[in-house]
């Protein structure tokens, strides 16, 4: 009882008062790019970038691809590109993830009313990895800890899909998983929505063009919020959902 | 035969023998016979329809020893498992990757499903047991928590479970191909994807093997700021393990208290590198990111308020009787049967066989800067929740020494490599990581282009130890055995 109660003290408080005014210092989130011009004819980040993230005239980086390796930074001969740590990165809409030296932030997620109505005081999640590498599945793990405590507004990943109004779906989506993840969404009761987290699950990422994975899910059902990163921080997914939601933090 | 203690092997091809399949499986026996452990074994396409085999094996004192043979498409060899357990999984790859049939293998199944077999995942030979009051239970590919996909199916005698079959493959996403694909020195993103809980002992495997073929000698500074990288990502990982062991016990003040001691920990890499998981810190020829004295300062602070209170926790863990009788003489693996299935890595050392890279392979960093082995000698679920709070005590002192060591510096952040690969040279290269060895090798054309790259993690390996440590156990005890063991899907399944 009494070594309960010591790691009870040292414990202390845990939780991130107001995650929309979070300050996670180092992150590297949003990329930044410079009004610089670059070097005539240079293809560096392009050739460089692993994912296919980044494409010319203007110089433009898709969230939704990048895995934030920074290899384009270092290629660089102009210094267009460089990293900070804004994570106020999900969005509603697929297109708004793309950056530019003029459109430097991705579009403030708008409250849906419909989903706020509905899932505004309850919103309970069912996660499935299809080929995630972990890294992504801890972050959404990391959610429920006592620093994110995203159970205090109401929002909790569940076991059953049956008791789930969302899936938070990780990974690439690989071909042997693409039986149990439809499987899962069938299971689901309507109204339900998806929630596409990381790289891998947007665009595919590193596997987009493997033959082992199939994107048809994606195809057929559109995700309600996209949650970039590789992993994203847990703070891009609960901002994300707070805003989608019209949740005061 | 060659010898080694670093725990990077250079081999020009040409100094290799070519044997045929039969021959090398003899050898392999012999080498298994005085005590030798069966590191890997696999094939790749050679020219039109021959294969070529590779097997790396370590003696009693670490040394390496490289075998190669070539085989024909739909070729065969008496196999290895009947007489050496440990060769059963190694040898279903082996299978399902070249098409060569070890005879006599008892259970010649799918590893992961792989290419042509993609679709069929679930036509999977399961064992059957028969017989009254016998019932099975399937459980995944998704299951209950925020896990990834895997499917258990418990043959049970009512609570009991008489054996598990683990059957994996749905994360597979076609990675040693991919890793051909671009350029040798651009690969870090894609490596530190194939197990994103264990980028850094990725990463270094990596770039060791880079650097071995390109020639390019690491300063010790750098290598030890890859070292403190890998410190941070196995205590990070050990808390992760520890957080689901108190949790599947409904432990919630051990929960709660992990899972906010990890946070700490992977806040503290991201003050370093950008990345809770160490991602971009480490690429071939050096680490993007230094230890500015600043952020020198912060880590030995981190780590000791964090060392502090890791040991409360702890001991509130160990104190507590719903958790000693829950873990204790539950999910056991001898040392004997750790042995004879070739478990490496902490579930190894937790059943008191002492295996570990970092003692057996050290290198010169780890010569220096050694970080001892630890073993526990029950092998169960106690053991091994045990070990990882021995070795997160191991990591934080070794760390400590680094850190405080004021002589070194590490703000280094140079990358240099040179551009050119040997041709005609297979590398291989081990990084002890939170599970244990992760083994790359890379095999290298005339041309000092990539031909093949080859990843194994410790968990391949592992798998089976689990479905041995459940054996006899009630089913409900499944969830804390799994969590003890604490392995990976992804990097699995590839």
């Amino acid at each position: 009882m009494l070594k309960s109660i010591a790691v009870r003290v040292s414990q202390g408080t845990q939780y991130i008062p107001d995650p929309r005014k979070a300050n996670p210092v180092g992150f590297r989130g949003k990329p930044v790019i410079e009004d610089a011009a670059c070097e005539p004819g240079c293809v560096a980040c392009v050739t460089t970038c692993p994912t296919g993230a980044i494409s010319l005239d203007p110089v433009q980086i898709d969230l939704g691809r990048c895995t934030l390796c920074t290899d384009c930074e270092s290629v660089c001969p102009s210094a267009k590109f460089s990293f900070s740590n804004d994570f106020r990165l999900a969005s509603a809409e697929r297109a708004s993830l793309v950056l530019t030296a003029t459109r430097r932030n991705v579009d403030p997620v708008a409250v849906s009313q419909a989903l706020r109505q509905r899932f505004g005081r309850s919103l309970k999640l069912r996660s499935v990895s299809a080929g995630g590498c972990n890294g992504c599945e801890l972050e959404v793990n990391a959610l429920t800890n006592v620093n994110f405590d995203i159970g205090r507004y109401g929002i909790d990943m569940v076991a059953s899909p049956r008791h789930a109004d969302g899936l938070v779906l990780t990974g690439p989506i690989t071909r042997n998983m693409t039986e149990a993840l439809q499987i899962c969404w069938d299971a689901m009761p309507e109204p339900k929505l998806v929630i596409a987290v990381g790289a891998c699950a947007i665009s595919g990422g590193l596997f987009a063009h493997n033959d082992t994975v199939d994107r048809g899910f994606l195809q057929r059902v559109r995700p309600t919020l996209y949650v970039p990163g590789c992993p994203p921080h847990p703070l891009t997914f609960v901002c994300g959902v707070l805003d989608l939601l019209g949740i005061p933090s | 035969m060659m010898k080694t203690r670093e725990p990077v092997l250079l081999l020009p091809l040409g100094e290799l023998d070519v044997l045929d399949m039969p021959t090398l499986a003899q050898r392999c026996a012999e080498h298994l016979q005085t005590g030798a452990r069966l590191v890997t074994l696999f094939g790749r396409p050679d020219a039109e329809a021959s294969w070529v085999a590779t097997a790396l094996l370590q003696g009693p004192d670490g040394e390496l020893t490289v075998l190669r043979a070539v085989f024909q498409s739909g070729a065969s060899y008496p196999a290895l498992t009947p007489r050496f357990a440990q060769a059963q999984i190694l040898e279903r790859e082996l299978w399902e990757q070249t098409g060569i049939t070890p005879l006599g293998h008892p259970w010649l199944k799918p590893v992961r499903f792989e290419g042509a077999r993609q679709q069929q995942i679930a036509d999977y030979p399961f064992f059957k047991v028969r017989g009254q009051e016998v019932h099975e239970v399937g459980v995944g590919p998704i299951h209950a928590s925020v896990i990834e996909p895997g499917h258990f199916r418990f043959m049970c005698l009512g609570e009991r479970v008489y054996h598990l079959e683990v059957q994996l493959g749905y994360q597979h996403r076609g990675i040693e191909p991919m890793l051909l694909r671009r350029a040798p020195l651009t690969l870090t993103s894609t490596v530190e994807s194939i197990c994103g809980d264990a980028c850094v002992a990725y990463a270094w495997a990596y770039c060791a093997a880079m650097e071995a073929l390109s020639d390019t000698p690491i300063p010790a500074e750098i290598e030890l700021i890859r070292g403190v990288a890998l410190e941070l990502e196995r205590i990070a990982m050990h808390l992760a393990a520890l957080g689901g062991l108190a949790t599947d016990l409904a432990f919630l003040q051990g929960g709660a208290s992990y899972g906010r001691l990890r946070t700490a920990i992977i806040n503290a890499s991201m003050r370093v590198c950008g990345s809770r998981f160490g991602r971009s810190w480490l690429r071939p020829g050096g680490v993007r990111f230094g230890l500015t004295d600043a952020l020198r300062r912060d880590l030995t602070q981190t780590l000791g308020a964090f060392a502090r209170d890791i040991a409360e926790v702890n001991a509130l863990m160990l104190g507590a009787r719903s958790v000693r009788a829950r873990f204790q003489g539950t999910g056991s693996v001898s040392t004997q049967a750790a042995r004879d299935l070739g478990l490496v890595g902490l579930v190894a050392r937790a059943s008191g066989v002492a295996l570990d890279t970092r003692s057996s392979l050290p290198g010169l960093l780890h010569q220096h800067w050694p970080i001892p082995s630890l073993t526990e000698s029950t092998g169960d679920c106690w053991a091994r929740m045990q070990l990882r709070m021995r070795e997160i005590d191991t990591s934080l002192s070794w760390l400590a020494k680094v850190l405080g060591d004021q002589s070194l510096d590490l703000r280094a952040q140079s990358i240099q490599i040179n551009a050119a690969l040997r041709p005609d040279a297979l590398c291989v290269s081990l990084r002890e990581g939170t599970r244990g060895p992760v083994l790359h090798v890379a095999e290298t054309t005339g041309q000092g282009t990539l031909r093949h790259y080859k990843v194994q993690d410790p968990s391949l390996l592992n798998w089976f130890g689990l479905a041995l440590a459940v054996r006899d156990n009630g089913i409900s005890d499944f969830p804390i055995c799994n969590k003890s063991f604490d392995l990976s899907y992804c990097a699995n399944d590839l």
